[in-house]
């Protein structure tokens, strides 16, 4: 056998077991009694909204003028106040010379609005963005306080990683939400990002000690001899070395965390999970919906992986 | 130049006490090339790093132009920018190109544009040889590449001193005699020079002045042609006899 064997065989195998368990949990699901419903799904990604066009006050339908697909409906007061409505011209509801009062329906224009799944994810998006910079910011400073030669410093910085990675998620959301929040006021978002925010601090904290821990003495001692001080040094000489090898430690916490932001949706924030949650509640797809939810999610954290699988790329120039 | 005296640097946990530098007392004109031999562990190393004070000292005083380290109100970083240091290990910046390893303390610290930096930069690099390595990263370099840019980036910073801690002893053999060159140039152009080493004919090619150390303590000093003919201590005729 040659030292680099054929591939093919493997790969063969790999989509053979795959299909094979697509094709176990396919039959399995026919088993159970359950209709599937998967046409309800696509309304909760995109719908066309309507929006009804009502005459403002009392008056005569003085003209219509028909475009392409929109039609201008001209209302005239007995006063002579006049008003143009622009509707869908298949929505028309009037004809010339009707009297209308004021309120009643002109017709109608349609457009497509994100539906709940969309705006869910969206929500998800961006708690998960703006607690993931948090984070690292507080990680950052937390890392570099552990390692600070100063005990209060560096006590301070352990309590609070202690405290974060003793307790659950779950827990600490209750607790930012109902007792930090009504203390200080804090909106839902507030609480729920800053709880997040603090979590993944404390973990991120542990991975920067370890990355500066990890860059060997003599990088900092040489940084030194040439005058820089401990602040240069580190920015310049340390970090930058510990961030490309703590990447990879790093992208799987912000994957994490997207993951983790699902839990804000028990202080109701409608973030993809409590989306998922609330359209089960009117459609009872259950098997459908959350099917659909986790596949959002692997969308979501995927591209985040590639990203940094990208990031890993380009840092890896100056090995 | 530098007047060391009386010091001392002694580590000491879980119950053992190691007096690495124990009471070392000594002098470096300007323009002087001193050689610090002795066997490892004999305190060499500690010594020199006390000197830019990368290592602090427990008691004694070292001046560097009469400025004491020892003094707590001393600003030890424009001390180093005055004293270079080159590393066993080299210690070169991996993340940076070579020439950016040469201009960052430059810049931070001299506080030079990039563009004197780089020009500061390029005569350098010709200087030690690598001129045409301006744009790889040391990973790219041999090991004797790596140990001259490392000089490089210590002249860079136009130092009054050089410190040259076990240059040599992490090249393969034949890449020893390039940084040995680096340095005997340096030293025929009147820089001040401690270093610490075990080549023994660049010590008695170059060096104006030896210093034997051994458990922390200068056992002897003499010139290299006292030193290699008629030592006078036992324990340095034991060295000797060991390493020659």
């Amino acid at each position: 056998m040659k030292a680099t064997g054929q591939t093919w065989p493997w790969r063969i195998l790999l989509a053979v077991i795959l299909i094979g368990m697509a094709a176990a949990i396919w039959g399995a699901a026919k088993t159970i009694d359950y209709e599937w419903r998967w046409y309800r799904v696509p309304q909760y990604f995109f719908y066309e909204a309507e929006d009804l066009k009502k005459a403002p006050f009392d008056s005569v339908v003085s003209a219509i003028e028909k475009k392409n697909t929109t039609t201008a409906v001209t209302l005239t007061s007995e006063s002579g106040e006049k008003a143009v409505l622009e509707i869908d011209s298949d929505s028309l509801k009037v004809d010339a010379q009707d009297e209308l009062f004021m309120g009643d329906t002109v017709g109608l224009t349609s457009h497509w609005k994100m539906g709940p799944l969309m705006t869910g994810m969206w929500t998800t998006i961006w708690i998960s963005f703006i607690s993931g910079v948090l984070g690292l910011i507080i990680g950052l400073a937390t890392g570099l306080a552990r390692i600070s030669k100063n005990y209060t410093v560096s006590g301070l910085a352990i309590a609070y990683i202690e405290f974060i990675r003793g307790t659950p998620l779950l827990v600490q959301i209750f607790i930012a939400y109902f007792f930090v929040g009504t203390v200080f006021n804090l909106s839902r978002n507030v609480a729920g990002i800053g709880a997040l925010a603090l979590f993944a601090g404390a973990y991120v904290a542990e991975i920067v000690r370890a990355g500066i821990q990890s860059i060997s003495r003599g990088q900092m001692e040489a940084a030194r001899s040439l005058g820089m001080t401990v602040p240069q040094a580190m920015l310049d000489v340390i970090l930058p070395q510990a961030l490309k090898r703590i990447l990879p430690p790093l992208s799987g916490q912000f994957i994490s965390l997207i993951k983790d932001s699902s839990l804000v949706s028990v202080i109701a924030i409608t973030d993809l999970t409590k989306s998922g949650r609330e359209i089960i509640t009117s459609t009872f797809a259950t098997f459908e919906v959350w099917l659909v939810v986790a596949a959002m999610y692997l969308v979501i954290t995927s591209v985040l992986s590639q990203l940094v699988f990208y990031m890993e790329r380009r840092f890896a120039v100056s090995d | 130049m530098i007047r060391a005296e009386n010091v001392k640097r002694i580590f000491t946990g879980r119950g053992v006490t190691v007096r690495a530098v124990d009471g070392v007392s000594t002098q470096v004109a300007k323009g002087e090339v001193v050689v610090v031999i002795g066997p490892s562990g004999s305190g060499k190393s500690t010594f020199l790093r006390c000197i830019n004070g990368l290592e602090i000292f427990d008691s004694g005083h070292i001046y560097i132009d009469g400025v004491d380290l020892a003094d707590k109100k001393t600003n030890l970083n424009k001390i180093r920018a005055e004293v270079g240091m080159v590393f066993q290990q080299f210690n070169l910046f991996p993340h940076k190109t070579v020439i950016e390893n040469l201009t960052l303390a430059q810049i931070r610290v001299r506080k030079r544009s990039r563009e004197v930096a780089e020009i500061k930069a390029r005569q350098l690099l010709t200087k030690v040889g690598i001129s045409e390595k301006e744009q790889e990263y040391p990973s790219r370099l041999s090991g004797g590449q790596q140990q001259r840019v490392a000089i490089a980036r210590a002249l860079a910073m136009d130092p009054k001193i050089m410190l040259f801690d076990e240059p040599t002893s992490a090249l393969d053999p034949e890449m020893v005699g390039e940084v040995l060159d680096v340095m005997k140039q340096l030293a025929r152009e009147g820089m001040t020079m401690v270093v610490v080493t075990h080549e023994m004919g660049f010590a008695r090619e170059v060096a104006d002045r030896v210093i034997f150390m051994d458990q922390g303590k200068v056992v002897e000093v003499g010139t290299p042609e006292h030193f290699f003919t008629s030592p006078q201590e036992e324990r340095t005729k034991l060295f000797l006899k060991q390493v020659l």
